[in-house]
């Protein structure tokens, strides 16, 4: 149809119908495609949390029927968390252990933000069971913590692990301590 | 077979092994495709697209979804407030059934319209009226999953006709409900089948697409191929006419999904399923309202009951149509050359309208009044059920016979060219023999 | 042939749209016409322009948030909003929520409704139920622990209330005529047994529940003077986002969508129109 054997000019392609008619192709790919995108994306968002787990993302717990050396199990996030009021005796023998030591290195210090309150998920490092140690009847294993019966782990009044094939110690969870006596958490 | 142009070598290699490429080479550049399709017939494409949404949002839909009956209806309403985007997903699916339909019922027409079930398409379209049935079956059961009022209610209606049948009615009732009335067995079962039978209509669509490449679409002429002046290849004609329609069709789609969600929708379905309390008025979508209105308007005749006559007038509506290539005795396929029969097409297109209206009232009521005297639904329903079989069983067959039909073009290149196809391009011939 | 049909296809796409919305505004009056088919025609609806109506409509907060104060104060008395829970009212609620902040919102959960009732919660530790304010996770706490409860006390079962603009044909403007149509009954109409009340709009003009709104039924927290329209204005408001919280996004989104779709239906057109020039 073109003659192909002239040189054309350089700006000839603009006006060239072979062109643009590549252009209109491209263009309406493109838009097809952002259009195909743009219709996954609300697909996979709805996967995510939905607003009603999002609200049980964070509770509220109340701190004041907590006595000295009681322990409470709340539930968060489908977990359990551990909520210790420790006494001075279990505060002394977390800060009494050389760090160094440890398998999961870390001073009680970092793990609390209240010394008397230890607030630990109660799943155990090693392969997901929920410790023992929360009520007094249980075993607490020899370092006063908590005592896994899964493999044997053992836990210390800071919930380190010390003995036993977990990896690291009870996961601290995001938490603040409200002005009302209570303790927010996630 | 042409083998793919690509130099790839990954895609000569999966090719020599399973040949996609080859197949998508065929189907698309080489498959010769008439030159003169119109917009009715962007249709089946539409409908194919329409098919994979509503298989993709339901899958979605179905990830937040309880199937119990203490449970159902409060699910549907989390996804439509708690689920990021779940309003949409259910938006798209609830409208997107009504638009499935519309799309199918369009392409239906447009096949009544242009002969497009004839000789040598026959099992084509029989096929289509499978997937039709497969079609009609996944949305009653969708329909019950809200548990609303009309969910249960419709469910129970429906369901309840079978014990129409003599004799074994009632057992067959008690084994499909799972029970001794619509209840969680119910439901279940429902949710069971209606995630499995949108994909064995994916399978006969998959049929349904190879017998049509069998003998490739027919045209708005209604005459065979003559040669490659004749046609085109399906790609990139015909991939960005349909993307054109589809641009089209959705912005319709998005214009209900989005200002008039549930305009094709009843309000009654917004009440949770109450089985002690029947709605003033139970009506079905309005895709099943032509049905509706033949299952209630049918008397009793001779010694059958009006509820199985009813049940037997709904079924073979549809079954009619598996018949149509052996009751239409024309030898012309398009109605543009057909005049007698062109206007009857009209006439049965109103008379389903109609008949869809009636099926939206009580069948008791007055539609009007003539000289004082009430024309009820009912009346109106039985003339429009008549005149519907009236056409398939008799004029089909009589129109066929006694039409004279228009000379018919030489080739499709002739009529669409404009400085024809040869010497002899223009002038009428003898009708052709199929 | 072809501008014929391109015509009736227009047609009837403008058509449908309206009578489909013609068919949902009259769903009411026909009901009504079916219980008691030799009275007098039946007045249409009244319509009026709210705020959330149109493809650009948004919920008026300020009238909402004293929508749920009539709730709150008047309608949960009896009807529950089982679908509702209190964080919805909040920033992280669907649609936004209505203007409440998340303080707000906790102290209006840990608020009774006027019916007095706090959530059943347990079993504790020692395998009881027990009774807690509200939290912003709970639902709307329900008048009535069950419907056979509600209609052993009231007679009839009210509605649950998260989805009626929804769930009756007319949605806001029959919600607001029925709040609004009570009056005497006409001469020769018999009330039935029960304290059944006369309404305009209820189909079949009987309705077991009594006027709930008059003037200054509730002081406004923000000083807007309380008529019974106002009041009725007010709790239809609510009573709407209520129904779809989610509204506003929808309409936000489809104008993106639609012009998006536009858009690429113009490019796409041409690039159809470009290609078959050879074949044309």
């Amino acid at each position: 149809m073109a003659d192909t054997a002239q040189p054309r000019p350089m700006d000839a392609h603009i006006h060239d119908p072979a062109s643009r008619r590549d252009f209109l192709i491209i263009a309406a790919s493109t838009l097809t495609g952002i259009g195909a995108a743009i219709t996954v994306w609300p697909l996979i968002d709805s996967m995510e949390p939905a607003k009603d787990t999002l609200a049980l993302s964070t509770i509220e717990v109340d701190l004041a029927p907590v006595q000295l050396g009681q322990r409470l199990t709340v539930k968060w996030r489908g977990k359990p968390v551990f909520i210790d009021h420790r006494t001075p005796e279990e505060i002394k023998a977390a800060d009494s252990v050389d760090v160094a030591s440890l398998r999961d290195p870390q001073p009680d210090s970092a793990r609390v933000k209240k010394a008397e309150w230890l607030i630990l998920v109660g799943v155990c490092t090693h392969l997901g069971c929920v410790p023992l140690g929360q009520k007094s009847t249980d075993p607490r294993g020899d370092y006063g913590g908590w005592f896994c019966p899964c493999h044997g782990s053992q836990y210390d009044t800071s919930g380190r692990i010390r003995q036993g094939p977990a990896p690291k110690n009870l996961e601290v969870p995001a938490y603040e301590f409200a002005s009302d006596g209570k303790v927010k958490i996630g | 077979m042409a083998a793919p142009r690509s130099q790839s070598k990954i895609v000569r290699w999966i090719d020599h092994r399973l040949p996609v490429f080859t197949f998508m080479e065929h189907e698309l550049n080489e498959y010769p495709t008439p030159r003169n399709l119109s917009y009715w017939w962007n249709f089946g494409s539409l409908s194919g697209i329409m098919l994979v949404i509503m298989i993709v949002t339901g899958i979605f839909l179905a990830m937040q979804y309880t199937p119990h009956v203490n449970y159902a209806f409060d699910s549907v309403e989390r996804i439509m407030r708690d689920v990021n985007y779940g309003w949409l997903m259910r938006y798209l699916h609830m409208n997107g059934a009504s638009f499935f339909f519309i799309l199918v019922y369009i392409h239906l027409f447009r096949g009544l319209f242009y002969g497009s079930y004839k000789a040598p398409r026959e099992l084509l379209w029989m096929l289509g009226v499978v997937i039709l049935l497969l079609m009609m079956a996944t949305a009653f059961m969708g329909y019950v999953l809200p548990w609303g009022q009309m969910s249960f209610w419709g469910a129970t209606v429906i369901t309840n006709l079978f014990s129409a049948i003599p004799g074994v009615g009632q057992d067959i009732v008690t084994w499909l409900w799972g029970g001794f009335a619509v209840d969680n067995p119910t439901l279940n079962r429902f949710y069971s089948l209606h995630y499995l039978l949108p994909f064995i209509i994916v399978a006969v669509v998959g049929l349904h697409l190879i017998a049509l490449h069998q003998h490739g679409s027919g045209n708005p002429l209604g005459i065979d191929s003559k040669g490659p002046q004749d046609s085109i290849p399906f790609h990139p004609y015909y991939t960005v006419k349909d993307m054109f329609g589809l641009g089209v069709f959705l912005i319709v789609y998005a214009a209900f999904v989005f200002y008039m969600p549930n305009a094709l929708g009843d309000p009654q379905n917004y009440v949770q399923a109450n089985p002690l309390q029947t709605p003033p008025e139970i009506v079905p979508e309005w895709y099943f309202l032509p049905f509706y209105a033949m299952l209630r308007s049918v008397p009793d005749i001779l010694f059958v009951q009006a509820k199985l006559a009813g049940v037997i007038a709904m079924f073979s509506s549809i079954f009619v149509l598996f018949f149509l290539p052996w009751l239409d005795t024309s030898r012309v396929r398009s109605a543009h050359f057909r005049p007698v029969y062109k206007w009857v097409f009209w006439l049965l297109l109103l008379d389903v309208i109609m008949l869809g209206w009636v099926g939206a009232h009580r069948p008791d009521l007055p539609a009007f009044h003539i000289f004082g005297h009430p024309i009820t639904y009912i009346s109106i329903g039985q003339i429009g059920t008549l005149y519907y079989f009236f056409h398939f069983l008799v004029l089909f067959p009589l129109i066929g016979w006694f039409e004279r039909p228009l000379p018919l073009p030489t080739s499709i290149a002739a009529t669409v060219m404009p400085k024809g196809g040869g010497p002899l391009a223009g002038a009428a011939r003898p009708m052709e023999k199929h | 042939m072809r501008r014929l049909t391109l015509a009736l296809l227009g047609a009837a796409l403008v058509a449908f749209p309206v009578v489909a919305q013609q068919q949902q505004k009259q769903q009411a009056p026909e009901a009504a016409q079916q219980s008691s088919p030799q009275a007098e025609s039946e007045p249409t609806l009244p319509k009026h322009a709210w705020s959330f109506d149109g493809p650009f409509g948004t919920y008026d907060r300020a009238s909402v948030q004293r929508g749920f104060q009539i709730y709150s104060e008047v309608c949960s008395q009896c009807h529950s909003m089982n679908l509702l829970h209190y964080r919805d009212l909040g920033p992280n609620g669907p649609g936004g929520g209505v203007g409440y902040s998340e303080e707000e919102v906790k102290a209006i959960a840990a608020t009774p409704f006027i019916n007095g009732k706090q959530v059943t919660d347990g079993p504790n530790d020692q395998g009881e139920m027990f009774q807690r304010p509200g939290r912003p996770y709970d639902k709307f706490i329900s008048p009535f622990d069950n419907p056979e409860q509600a209609a052993a006390t009231y007679g009839a079962v009210p509605p649950d209330l998260s989805l009626i603009i929804k769930a009756r044909a007319g949605g806001p403007d029959y919600v607001y005529a029925l709040l609004t149509g009570y009056k005497d009954p006409p001469p020769g109409f018999k009330l039935g047994p029960g304290n059944m009340n006369y309404d305009e709009y209820f189909p079949g003009h009987q309705i077991a529940m009594p006027p709930p709104l008059t003037d200054d039924r509730v002081t406004y927290q923000d000083g807007t003077k309380a008529t019974i329209d106002q009041e009725a204005r007010d709790i239809t408001n609510f009573l709407a986002w209520a129904s779809e919280p989610t509204m506003e996004e929808r309409k936000r989104t489809g104008v993106k969508v639609l012009i998006f779709l536009l858009f690429m239906t113009g490019v796409l057109y041409a690039a159809k129109r470009k290609i078959w020039l050879d074949v044309h």
